[in-house]
């Protein structure tokens, strides 16, 4: 109890946060802080086992994080017929051509030497090969995206419930780490870092112009929802005699029917959403829940030391006989995999997909200071962090406005400075997160919950 | 005839271009190789650093303009830019004396020195957003063309025009009389030969009596002259909005480790390596094979390797070949 009492404590002033924004802003606000915290806390988690536990650099969450947004939408919406039937058959073609295309490299590679000859043809294979699907794809996709652009214009989905694309879009997400894995892992630390960016930018890139696939930037809105909907909500009627019940002192106080009418309404309005979030809240810290004691349980393992061995000292991890090269591919796929639920578990509360909105600021670079600030190598750590870095990311625009007041106090209120600063607040964020991490790094380099390294 | 509409309208469409974009890429990629040669970390401020640069000479030209100076057919730019210069050199060494000294003289891993980086990103984005804001701004004045399409077309009768503007030109003959003096002082004086032996071998240069701190200083000082020509070229050309420097930065990073990384020349041909391919794959040929091809065999689509859309997919796709295959980069890099 008394070794762990650094981590309560700062859940405890966390959570006192979150609830004093309840308090003084509203529950709603406070629970949709809540809600992103614990996604957050889900890409810090995938982060961290990378990093933390293996100590390889990956700049390329946010690729894997829209790779789960889209197995949200290929999940849940509705299949579109008319597009199936003017290019679905095409599509399923060019499937087959990637297919045979990767087993013809495959082949290649097991049956030839090493050689220029062998590159080049290797080379010749990809080209043929996508100019071949081009041609194929062509008709098809514009017919496709032809049919009713306006809402459809895209295959859309299999129709099933949204939850299935938490597990789907880990599936997505590790597929692509197979990949990058295989091509990067290779590379030498801020090679990794580099390359791995750039590939999330060109998943970016596919996803964003794809349109027969993901609608592009014309976005997928109206995702089905594995929760009530407000509307709903308020003509149901235990949900009412529930709201009644909780705020049957204040509603008690006003003696006219008519108007404790309007004020019940109004309480409804307002608890349907609350509602509506807590039940988000719920499957949320569930999956927070569930893969903390999956990470924790992994780093306490003979497997968890053996990574923290290799990350340590690669070489000799090496000459102890463990696979290196696997076991980096093994941990980059398992915590890319975390991503990408944190990505569909996103798009779920979202319920709508927006490719153009995945930027690496946002999903690459603030989820890694996320895992910095909270402290890498300590799961509780990272969920921390994950908690407060998005708290402050919010919470930054009334902190900056407070603070310019404060500082400009002596000017008038159409002082051309203090005017400036107040139109510019967003971006006083950016200042927050940076001096942040700076500090962090420079004073307590392990972050605020450090790594433990329990000696037995 | 036809012949010779074909050449130009690749000159106008593709070569002038790409040559303007390659400059402005070359310059951020040596800013890029030179840290990463000399201070050892892949600086993720980059972008940034030359949104700062450019923000400044937007600052200075409008304190000139409003003074009423300007340069008459130039841009106004152009005499702010030594300004903006000792203001960014003056930022740099900042950020360097507070942020990156401590882990430097700490010996931390190149990857912490990168996160560092990522820290200095977030404050520099918050100052370049506050102080001037994130829209679009254009500050070119002066005479836009050089040649304009329909001059062109009078004056020699072709069916293609060539337009030259005046920001093109600029940025190639800057480029190119930046990088020259920048090749002769690291190879021909006393101090950029210092300076090559401290990226080749540190302890070795330190053994020769080669003081590290001028070193470093001197290399920020060359850093804040590219990162404020290389912004502020490019805004001239296109426009000022700091996030597209942000952008810039993740080709800026490819053209540097396709050259080979620490490796100035190859970083400079490199920035013409990116820019080139990005603009030769996405160009749709249809109105080329038109002017060389009879008219029977015309092609009927666009003839288009890949959509406009995949302009930045080219160059990192190219990027990550080099890596895979060549992962010293072309040029071989790390010795300055």
């Amino acid at each position: 109890m008394k070794k762990n009492l650094n981590v309560i404590a700062a859940y405890g002033i966390m959570l006192g946060l979150i609830i004093l924004v309840g308090i003084f802003q509203s529950w709603n606000v406070a629970l949709s802080i809540f809600n992103m915290c614990l996604i957050s806390a889900v890409m810090t988690m995938g982060a961290n086992v990378q990093w933390g536990y293996a100590g390889l650099i990956n700049f390329g969450l946010m690729g894997y994080a829209a790779l789960g947004g889209l197995a949200a939408v290929l999940i849940s919406v509705d299949p579109v017929k008319e597009a199936w039937l003017a290019g679905g058959f095409n599509i399923i073609m060019c499937l087959w051509l990637i297919v045979l295309m990767i087993f013809a490299i495959r082949f290649v590679l097991r049956n030839f030497e090493k050689s220029k000859i062998r590159t080049y043809g290797i080379a010749a294979i990809i080209i043929i090969g996508i100019v071949i699907l081009r041609i194929t794809s062509e008709e098809s996709i514009g017919a496709i995206e032809a049919i009713n652009p306006a809402t459809t214009g895209f295959l859309g989905g299999l129709g099933l419930p949204i939850m299935f694309s938490w597990i789907v879009g880990a599936f997505f997400a590790a597929g692509l780490a197979f990949i990058v894995g295989k091509v990067a892992l290779g590379l030498r630390a801020d090679y990794l870092a580099i390359a791995t960016l750039l590939i999330s930018e060109i998943v970016i890139a596919i996803i964003k112009h794809e349109d027969w696939l993901t609608r592009g930037v014309k976005n997928v809105i109206g995702l089905k929802r594995p929760v009530p909907y407000e509307i709903e909500l308020q003509t149901k009627e235990w949900f009412i005699n529930l709201v009644a019940k909780f705020n049957s002192g204040k509603l008690e106080l006003i003696s006219n029917i008519s108007d404790k009418q309007a004020a019940l309404n109004q309480l409804v309005i307002e608890g349907s959403s609350v509602f509506v979030k807590l039940c988000y809240s719920g499957l949320f810290l569930t999956v927070v829940v569930a893969l903390l004691i999956v990470t924790q349980k992994a780093l306490y393992s003979p497997w968890g030391r053996m990574m923290r061995a290799i990350r340590d000292n690669e070489e000799a991890a090496n000459a102890m006989g463990k696979n290196v090269v696997k076991q980096h591919l093994l941990i980059f796929i398992l915590g890319s995999a975390i991503v990408g639920i944190a990505g569909a578990m996103l798009v779920t509360q979202d319920g709508l997909f927006t490719p153009g909105s995945y930027r690496p600021m946002r999903y690459t670079f603030l989820i890694w200071v996320m895992v910095i600030v909270g402290g890498s190598g300590n799961n509780f750590g990272a969920i921390l962090g994950g908690f407060a870095v998005w708290f402050l990311w919010i919470e930054a625009a009334p902190i900056a406005l407070f603070l310019i007041n404060l500082l400009t106090i002596g000017l008038s209120e159409t002082n051309v400075l203090k005017v400036h600063l107040i139109e510019s607040i967003p971006y006083f964020r950016y200042l927050m997160m940076g001096m942040g991490l700076l500090l962090i790094m420079r004073y307590r380099p392990k972050g605020i919950l450090p790594e433990k390294i329990e000696i037995k | 005839m036809d012949f010779l509409n074909a050449i130009i309208l690749l000159l106008n469409y593709i070569f002038v271009p790409a040559l303007t974009y390659g400059s402005q890429l070359a310059l951020g990629a040596i800013f890029v190789t030179l840290i990463y040669g000399i201070l050892r970390f892949a600086n993720f401020a980059t972008g940034d650093m030359m949104a700062f640069g450019a923000m400044v000479t937007i600052l200075f030209t409008w304190y000139l303009q409003s003074v009423g100076i300007s340069l008459g057919v130039l841009p106004t730019a152009l005499l702010a830019i030594p300004f903006a210069i000792v203001l960014t050199i003056g930022y740099m060494l900042l950020v360097d004396k507070f942020v990156f000294r401590y882990y430097r003289v700490n010996k931390s891993p190149p990857v912490q020195l990168a996160m560092v980086s990522i820290g200095v990103m977030f404050i520099t984005q918050a100052v370049v957003r506050i102080i001037i804001g994130p829209s679009d701004r254009r500050f070119f004045d002066g005479e836009k063309f050089i040649i304009k399409a329909n001059e062109f077309k009078e004056m020699t009768g072709l069916n293609e025009g060539l337009a030259i503007k005046s920001s093109q030109v600029l940025t190639i003959f800057i480029t190119l009389l930046l990088v020259s003096i920048l090749f002769w002082f690291l190879n021909k004086t006393k101090t950029g030969k210092s300076m090559r032996a401290y990226s080749d071998n540190e302890d070795l240069a330190l053994l020769s009596g080669i003081d590290p701190k001028r070193v470093v200083m001197i290399t920020w000082i060359i850093a804040g002259i590219l990162a404020t020509i290389g912004g502020a070229l490019y805004g001239l050309d296109k426009s000022f909005k700091p996030f597209t420097y942000f952008n810039n930065m993740l080709p800026i990073f490819a053209a540097a480790i396709v050259g080979g990384i620490g490796n100035p020349f190859g970083a400079f041909l490199g920035g013409y390596v990116i820019a080139f391919s990005e603009i030769f794959v996405t160009y749709a040929y249809k109105k080329f094979f038109m002017y060389i091809l009879p008219k029977s065999m015309e092609p009927e689509n666009l003839v288009q390797l890949l959509s406009t859309d995949y302009k930045f997919a080219v160059s990192f796709s190219i990027l990550i070949i080099v890596l895979l295959y060549r992962p010293n980069g072309i040029f071989r890099g790390k010795v300055l």
